[in-house]
């Protein structure tokens, strides 16, 4: 008898539903994400944006691992956590066009995208300013006698800074559940992280405070991502302990949408090889070699994601820019509790 | 009604809002073990445990920021400097995400916290320690900033400060912690904003706030004595301020001298003069003079600090020359 293709999916990690949450949750974020490109160079969305493809198994490995009463906090960078929480991509979509139906009301920004009802703190626009913040969220969560965590996503650069060893050294001195994840996409805007930071591996920065767990994972890979983060909640959730979770990835557009994509500081054949490790093409490429995928079940979710996005755009296009009697709203909060 | 120091003021005002409201908590160096660099939280560890008063190391930017955090999801921190000088250091946390969250936010993330701590200068401790930041404060929408004078508002603001949806700066004086005044054993709050008319009188204004209160109080007894009756008004709240308080007085006296602790360029003064040529232009008999530190980092030599500092004599002089007297 011929050798057949393994076609249970059962050499895979997890149910076949999840595996396809998985994959939905990363093809949104790119398919969002390339959208989100085009408008801006349409001019429907101004100022800083800065875009997450290529790290889409960090947020989608991260993310499907949390409860909904968890807590998320996260850089300028939050297009891709934000839908992977589950905010409404209309919402965002608005919000980077500066309109009232945005998730900030047209506020915030591309780089700060928030949602209450989703625990999701906030994208902040200063690099290490919200590590601190998490640890707060942290304290909090403590302070009550909660058991829930908060997810920290920074960038790579942010471990040099001050506010991230301030945070970690409380996090770990009041044993805060508090999981740090570095997204390691190697630059810092044009800086390679070789040339900003004096250790190589990012995670052994949890050396330096006692019961605080450290580890690197492959964030291409959304069930290595997954699985470290499974341990990684294991010590916050269970122990109360901090954790920095170093997740190893690449993103493939500059750093903001006026950043060439290589050519400056980095080679398009560094591009192209960081490339073939595209997280979205390999869980896609396992899902079909297990047959757990056919091609027309991926054309069928390209499908129906290509309708959201559009969606999203005709949502946003139609939705009213802010009043201007919004300018003076929310400054500050009239009652006192 | 009791009289009792200004610290005595500020720990039963943190003392019976944590009582009243078990999600306020005191953060910062040494105000748990220590009872509190200046003694302000004393016997505060004791009365509500280790996870309530909470001393930090020393890392400003890492402490408020993690007053932050906690207020984001719901509780209410007190933040204590152990100096606003240092607070520089956190100031990221301040003004980048204190005041701005709620705003960024569409509304979603209100920033119920305090900052707190001395400001401005003490007795020879020189440049690095001897600041007044009032206005680097006011500048930023989104904080409410208070500088209480006196034992009564003292504890009045800062109650009314832990109360408040707002992240709210308390700025206090080294050298007002041991000044005594009466202040109730009863509940009360002082309403941020408003301005308190300290002294009464109708041939000139002495607009002021914060530790100069007690300068301006100081030179108005003496100025009396020469048959000049000035006007006190303390602001208390530099942010946002009591424009009608100053208005009504300099409405009244035709006359201003503002006075304050911080230096002359883009000063508290700066803001209360523009208040006053845009709505008393035409009630001034005079231009309105300043009071401030002279426009140099504050040196330690006894002379020179004091030759920097604003005083008694400084503010009596600019009363005189406003009336012409000089």
């Amino acid at each position: 008898m011929a050798t057949k293709k393994k076609t249970d999916g059962r050499a895979l990690p997890g149910d076949s539903a999840l595996r396809r949450e998985l994959l939905h949750s990363m093809l949104l974020q790119r398919r969002f994400e390339e959208k989100v490109g085009e408008a801006y160079a349409l001019g429907k969305i101004g100022g800083f944006c800065h875009l997450y493809i290529g790290q889409e198994a960090v947020s989608t490995g991260v993310l499907s691992m949390l409860r909904p009463d968890d807590y998320i906090i996260t850089t300028y960078r939050d297009h891709g956590q934000a839908l992977a929480r589950g905010m409404s991509p209309r919402a965002i979509m608005a919000e980077l066009f500066g309109r009232i139906d945005g998730c900030s009301r047209g506020k915030g920004g591309s780089m700060h995208l928030f949602d209450r009802n989703l625990n999701f703190l906030g994208g902040h626009g200063i690099v290490g300013g919200h590590v601190p913040v998490a640890a707060g969220v942290g304290f909090a969560i403590k302070y009550r006698g909660g058991d829930q965590v908060i997810a920290c996503f920074m960038g790579e650069s942010v471990v040099n800074t001050g506010a991230f060893h301030e945070a970690l050294n409380m996090a770990a001195l009041w044993k805060l559940p508090c999981v740090f994840i570095i997204e390691n996409n190697k630059y810092g805007m044009g800086t390679a992280v070789e040339r900003a930071a004096a250790i190589k591996e990012l995670d052994r920065r949890a050396d330096a405070y006692d019961g605080m767990m450290g580890e690197h994972v492959d964030g291409q890979d959304v069930f290595a991502v997954r699985e470290a983060m499974s341990r990684a909640l294991a010590h916050a959730r269970g122990e109360s302990r901090p954790v920095l979770l170093e997740v190893r990835t690449y993103r493939y557009m500059g750093h903001s949408m006026s950043d060439a994509v290589s050519g400056t500081y980095r080679s398009k054949a560094e591009l192209d090889e960081y490339l073939k490790r595209d997280p979205i093409a390999l869980l896609a490429a396992r899902m079909k070699e297990a047959g757990d995928l056919a091609d027309a079940d991926l054309d069928a979710m390209e499908q129906e994601i290509k309708v959201v996005c559009q969606d999203a755009w005709d949502f946003a296009d139609a939705s009213p820019e802010p009043p201007l009697e919004s300018l003076y709203e929310d400054v500050l909060v009239e009652t006192g509790s | 009604m009791p009289i009792i120091t200004y610290r005595e003021a500020l720990n039963q005002a943190l003392r019976e809002e944590m009582a009243r409201d078990d999600r306020v908590f005191l953060m910062g160096e040494e105000v748990a073990v220590y009872n509190g660099a200046y003694k302000v939280s004393k016997g505060l560890l004791e009365e509500f445990g280790e996870m309530r008063v909470v001393d930090t190391p020393i890392t400003e930017l890492g402490f408020a920021g993690v007053g932050v955090g906690a207020a984001m999801v719901g509780l209410r921190p007190v933040v204590e400097f152990m100096t606003w000088n240092f607070a520089l250091l956190a100031i990221d946390q301040v003004v980048n995400a204190a005041a701005k969250m709620l705003y960024m936010s569409g509304g979603q993330y209100p920033m119920p916290m305090v900052f707190r701590g001395p400001n401005g200068a003490a007795l020879q401790l020189s440049a690095q320690h001897s600041q007044a930041f009032e206005s680097w404060l006011a500048h930023i929408p989104g904080l409410k900033v208070v500088t209480p004078g006196t034992p009564y508002d003292a504890k009045g603001l800062l109650k009314a400060a832990i109360r408040d949806g707002n992240p709210v700066i308390v700025l206090e004086g080294e050298m007002l912690y041991n000044t005594k005044g009466e202040v109730p054993d009863e509940d009360y709050i002082v309403p941020i904003g408003v301005a308190d008319l300290k002294r009464e009188g109708d041939h000139c204004s002495i607009i002021t706030n914060g530790k100069m209160a007690l300068v301006a109080m100081q030179a108005a007894d003496q100025l009396a004595k020469e048959g000049i009756r000035v006007d006190v008004v303390d602001l208390r709240t530099v942010r946002p301020m009591d424009v009608d308080a100053i208005t009504t007085s300099v409405r009244k006296t035709n006359r201003a001298v503002v006075l304050e602790e911080g230096w002359e360029i883009a000063g508290i003064g700066a803001q209360v003069v523009d208040y006053v040529q845009r709505h008393c232009f035409d009630d001034l008999d005079a231009p309105v003079l300043r009071v401030h530190q002279a426009d140099v980092p504050m040196p330690y030599a006894k002379q020179l600090e004091k030759s920097a500092k604003p005083d008694v004599a400084k503010t009596i002089a600019a009363v005189r020359k406003v009336m012409y007297l000089d």
